[in-house]
């Protein structure tokens, strides 16, 4: 097994007043070494939730109900809290949605990245500077000394993404989670981020998980798809084949409702119906089942509803695929 | 830099107001000064009207303002009626012992609130929020005064471990020598440690009474400024980039919970000089306090002009004081 990231199964909960809702359901996603995957899926599809569960911050309401996540064939779950730690940030990084208040706001950007170096790597005092102008330049921030020193409300939104890329990659890890980074920036300033994040993980073979509502933009960008609806991972494959031979009715509504696929950035258009409500005890196996045009008998025949190979590389979790 | 320039010059009209409503006050009072002075059953009217000549109650009242404010600028507080003392000798007196009690009870009350709201947000529901929660209800319930009442009555009358209430020094010790006019720093400075005790001793229980009064803003404003900042994205960058558990509580929590803290802290250091003013009574303090209250009930108005202008004055800093503190915490209220 060569996965960098391996989530198995992985099933969370958030306690809430009125019961547990059940976010996550026996989700699986390998992530190859140096590769860029997609993760798609409508809002409240769990894309955050499973994101911050490899992260290991979840919310103190979560828990985490069954599965694993292995990185370099590493328990996470099981690892030691202060070893986790230390992976955090160093071996694995993630970039928020909304740059501006993913930074402190009353610390001078370059003290926020060399908080990083210098947790992680522990620089000698008189090279912590350097290392943190050289992560500032490989971010494409002009004028690195200057700008290590200004404050997060002196920049625009697509200069505090940068930053807080540089924060992410200053220890170069082997995994960035991408979480909608481009959501709130306008349209140039997202391609850039875009090609950077792209361009900078190709560079240091860093592998990406890239989340998005945004089935063009990830089909451009992305090596593999994972689809997501309602908790569940319900197809992965190559990005050319999700695109030209999409097997879950799910993944093909999404392409469907994107028209406008050749390369260009646009919103997803709602699919018919509603994702279920995640609190209900009686969920289906399969969460598409009461929105799916193929529903048959068979869907909701009681048993977990699981990931598998539809064919090489491409994975499937339809009981009933066109 | 320039803002600090900028605020102390917008501090001067506040207290030109000040002093022209401290000024006017006194005249709409009740009670002719004059008659107050002169009440002497021998005296004639001619000799009252003589009196007020002396006190330039005679002459039109822009000009009783003009020779009020050129007095004010010489420092001259006037004289006090009562005492027939120099207001600012009085004063000079008296301040430096109101601000040690407060000084005192402001550092005993930041040291216990701040953990103490820190440990309480968190873990939200532990006892540790339990208990900061009835520390900060009972010093919001009681009055400063009763609690000073309760706390002689537990720690002097019944258990007989604190000293009399009685001013800042038994009468048999002897003072040491005046410099800052804090009884215990100058006691430690001459070296002098018996009387460093006893002056500690003295200052305990009424700083500790009016500490309890300012713990609640403190404690409450602490804990539900580090919740907000706990739950802030930036917090959530921090732990996912593997910060250390003490760097992601000070560094990027508390600092950033300081801006409204500071603030509070600011309002609470202006409103315990009011409550002073009871807790001087209680413990027989000589601060300006008693003072106040002494010049009020027997009209006397130089000390009560002197002592709104002062408070005005310590109103007037502290505010400066909390917007320098805030804007050093944050940039972006510096500009
Ligand atoms: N702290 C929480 N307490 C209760 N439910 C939560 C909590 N956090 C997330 N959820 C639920 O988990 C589900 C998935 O949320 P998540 O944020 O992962 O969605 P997402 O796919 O990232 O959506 P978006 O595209 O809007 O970011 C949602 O139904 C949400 O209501
Ligand atoms: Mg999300």
């Amino acid at each position: 097994m060569n996965a960098l990231l391996s989530v198995r199964g992985l099933g969370v909960d958030f306690e809430t007043g009125d019961g547990p809702v059940h976010v996550l359901e026996n989700v699986s996603l390998d992530i190859a070494p140096g590769e860029i995957t997609g993760i798609i899926g409508e809002s409240g599809s769990g894309k955050s939730v499973m994101a911050f569960a490899v992260m290991g911050i979840l919310d103190p309401a979560a828990r985490i109900t069954g599965g694993d996540i292995l990185f370099r064939g590493e328990s996470l779950l099981a690892m030691d809290p202060r070893r986790r730690d230390g992976w955090r940030g160093r071996e694995a990084a993630i970039i928020f949605q909304n740059p501006r208040a993913a930074l402190n706001p009353i610390r001078r950007v370059g003290d926020q990245i060399g908080d990083v170096i210098a947790r992680h790597d522990r620089p000698p005092a008189h090279a912590l500077r350097g290392r943190v102008e050289d992560a500032l330049r490989r971010v494409g921030i002009p004028d690195p000394a200057r700008r290590a020193r200004a404050w997060p409300f002196e920049l625009s939104g697509g200069q505090c993404q940068r930053i807080s890329i540089a924060m992410a990659l200053a220890c170069r890890p082997g995994l960035l989670i991408a979480d909608e980074p481009t959501t709130g920036l306008d349209v140039t300033t997202q391609a850039a981020i875009i090609a950077l994040i792209r361009a900078l993980a190709r560079e240091n073979g860093t592998a990406v998980a890239l989340i998005t509502h945004d089935l063009a933009l990830a089909a451009a960008t992305c090596d593999r798809l994972a689809i997501m609806h309602a908790g569940h991972v319900v197809e992965t494959a190559p990005a050319p084949t999700i695109l030209a031979a999409p097997r879950h009715p799910y993944t093909r509504a999404l392409l469907a409702s994107a028209p406008a696929l050749a390369g260009s950035i646009n919103e997803l258009q709602p699919i018919p119906g509603r994702l279920p409500d995640l609190r209900r005890a009686d969920l289906p196996p399969c969460r598409f089942a009461e929105r799916c045009p193929r529903r048959i008998a068979r869907c909701d025949a009681p048993g977990p509803l699981g990931l598998h190979e539809a064919a090489p590389r491409h994975l499937l979790a339809c009981r009933n695929p066109p | 830099m320039s803002m600090v320039l900028r605020r102390l010059l917008t501090a001067i009209p506040t207290l030109f107001g000040v002093v022209v409503v401290t000024f006017l006050l006194t005249r709409v009072l009740p009670g002719d000064p004059a008659v107050f002075f002169a009440s002497n059953p021998s005296m004639s009217a001619a000799d009252i009207a003589a009196v007020r000549e002396h006190l330039g109650l005679d002459l039109p009242l822009r000009d009783q303002f003009l020779v009020y404010l050129g007095n004010l600028m010489h420092g001259d507080l006037g004289r006090s009626v009562a005492t027939g003392q120099s207001v600012a000798a009085e004063f000079a007196r008296r301040l430096p012992a109101s601000a040690e009690l407060t000084v005192a009870a402001f550092a005993l009350a930041v040291a216990i609130a701040l953990p103490l709201g820190v440990a309480a947000a968190l873990r939200p529901g532990s006892p540790v929020d339990h208990a900061a929660r009835l520390i900060a209800t009972l010093g919001a319930s009681l009055p400063s005064f009763v609690t000073g009442l309760l706390l002689i009555f537990a720690f002097y009358v019944f258990a007989g471990i604190a000293p009399e209430p009685a001013g800042r020094l038994a009468p048999f010790m002897v003072e040491p020598e005046r410099v800052t006019g804090f009884l215990t720093l100058d006691a430690l400075l001459a070296g002098e440690r018996a009387t460093f005790a006893a002056a500690l001793r003295q200052l305990a229980l009424p700083a500790a009474a009016m500490a309890l009064f300012a713990l609640a803003p403190l404690t409450r404003m602490t804990r539900a400024a580090m919740i907000a900042t706990l739950g802030a994205d930036f917090i959530r960058t921090a732990r996912a980039a593997g910060l250390s558990r003490r760097t992601i509580i000070v560094t990027y929590a508390l600092r950033n919970a300081m801006v409204p803290v500071a603030t509070t802290m600011g309002m609470t250091f202006s409103y315990m000089l009011g409550a002073n003013v009871l807790i001087e009574r209680v413990f027989s303090w000589p601060g300006i306090g008693a003072f106040a209250i002494d010049s009020l009930i027997n009209l006397d108005y130089a000390p009560l002009q002197a002592f709104m202008l002062v408070m005005a004055a310590v109103f007037i800093t502290v505010n400066l004081a909390t917007d320098l503190v805030t804007a050093l915490i944050d940039p972006r209220a510096a500009r």
